[in-house]
């Protein structure tokens, strides 16, 4: 922590960067995003097992992108994330500074370009907790039935907040397919036919990019486990097409690229 | 009660099983007339929501097919529908919908006895599934 506000201090003060994008305390145990954007206020700054938000969902704001180049505390996930951005064509080289950390603490690893985040990330282990892999698991055994009404039992408490959306640092089109009325594809109210079409949609439109930071469960009022619909979509990814989203700053989208002899043991 | 006759909704590509589906017919063909065509421009425009919808609205069954691997009007408009469907499909199967409900193929301008015979044999086999309740059940919760 000591050693986050000293390089933020050091950006700040020398002029680096116009605005650091931190963890600071929020409301009860949980850590919230900050803003700091004097040298003097870098005591705002935590680093705890709390900060898991994916702090790339401000690099395309309009509001934030207008405070400067910015420095952003980044844990693996969010690091992956701006090389998927980068991939992206959404974040440019050189407009931030990322500083690599780990929630446990540690030291602040300063990268100032895309391919030295690129460079970072392949040193980087991104495992996969045993009792998440015993999840997916638990879904492969179930019955088709059984899945049905697990996620209609979830789906059902849906409220079409769209918190997931705003969380998620990928979700970032300007006009969403959900605001579209001509026609309207996913119907306004929370019923559940729109629920399973909202949560159709947002999972395709993250398959083969999602980074599995997770912020769309964390975000979600009601509990809804939606990281596992992207899990089940990047383990899906990998197995067919070998692809890892946000591991590199020039990589393809696995979705707007093919192999020629990409697996159709199903298409007759 | 009456019998039960399956909604099929074909999304067929414009070049290629567009074509093959019209020779079947001027080959005199018969072929189960559950089907109902929809004409794309190509496998690459067939988006997973209008699937949905044809669900939503209330199909018990849907055939999507196109132009085989390279033969495709616009290059690759087939292979990169390949990948949408290979994905679409885990995640349907994921979420507990029975996949077995969408029947992917590629039928060229050249195969009118192909296209009947995936037309019938998909109708056979939604006959067996029976009507999609569960998803149609859906409908009607709402305000459309």
């Amino acid at each position: 922590m000591k050693a986050l506000q000293d390089k933020a201090r050091e950006l700040l003060a020398g002029g680096a960067v116009q605005v650091v994008i931190g963890y600071g305390r929020g409301s009860a145990a949980a850590a919230r995003a900050v803003f700091v954007r004097e040298a003097s206020a870098v005591d705002a700054l935590v680093l705890d097992e709390t900060c898991l938000q994916n702090l790339a969902v401000y690099l395309r704001k309009p509001e934030v992108r207008r405070l400067g180049k910015a420095a952003l505390v980044a844990i693996p996930a969010v690091l992956r994330t701006i090389l998927q951005l980068a991939a992206e064509n959404q974040v440019s080289d050189g407009s931030l500074i990322a500083l690599a950390v780990t929630p446990s603490g540690g030291e602040v690893v300063p990268l100032a370009t895309l391919d030295a985040v690129e460079k970072h990330v392949a040193g980087l282990d991104f495992p996969r907790g045993a009792a998440e892999e015993a999840e997916l698991r638990k879904f492969a055994e179930m019955g088709l039935q059984e899945r049905r009404s697990f996620w209609e039992e979830q789906f059902s408490r849906c409220l079409k907040c769209y918190a997931c959306r705003a969380a998620c640092p990928l979700c970032y089109c300007e006009r969403c397919t959900v605001e579209c009325n001509q026609p309207q594809w996913i119907p306004v109210p929370a019923h559940d036919l729109g629920n399973l079409e909202w949560n159709v949609m947002r999972a395709m439109h993250l398959a083969g990019r999602c980074v599995d930071c997770g912020d769309c469960s964390r975000a979600c009022p009601v509990g809804i486990p939606l990281q596992l619909l992207n899990r089940r979509l990047v383990d899906e990814v990998y197995e067919r097409f070998a692809f890892r989203s946000g591991m590199a700053v020039h990589g393809e989208n696995a979705m707007s690229t093919f192999k020629p002899d990409d697996p159709e043991d199903f298409i007759r | 009660m009456p019998e039960f006759r399956p909604r099929i909704v074909a999304f067929v590509c414009n070049w290629c099983t567009y074509a093959g589906a019209d020779l079947t017919g001027t080959s005199r063909m018969k072929y189960s007339p559950q089907v109902s065509i929809i004409r794309f421009p190509c496998t690459g425009r067939i988006d997973f929501m209008l699937l949905l919808k044809a669900f939503a609205n209330g199909a018990d069954g849907i055939i999507v097919s196109g132009c085989h691997p390279n033969d495709c009007h616009y290059s690759s408009g087939n292979f990169h529908a390949r990948r949408r469907w290979i994905v679409f499909r885990a995640l349907l199967d994921f979420l507990g919908i029975d996949v077995r409900r969408i029947q992917f193929s590629w039928v060229s301008a050249a195969e009118g006895a192909k296209w009947a015979r995936l037309v019938n044999e998909t109708a056979e086999r939604i006959h067996g599934l029976g009507p999609f309740t569960d998803y149609h059940r859906l409908r009607g919760m709402g305000v459309e």
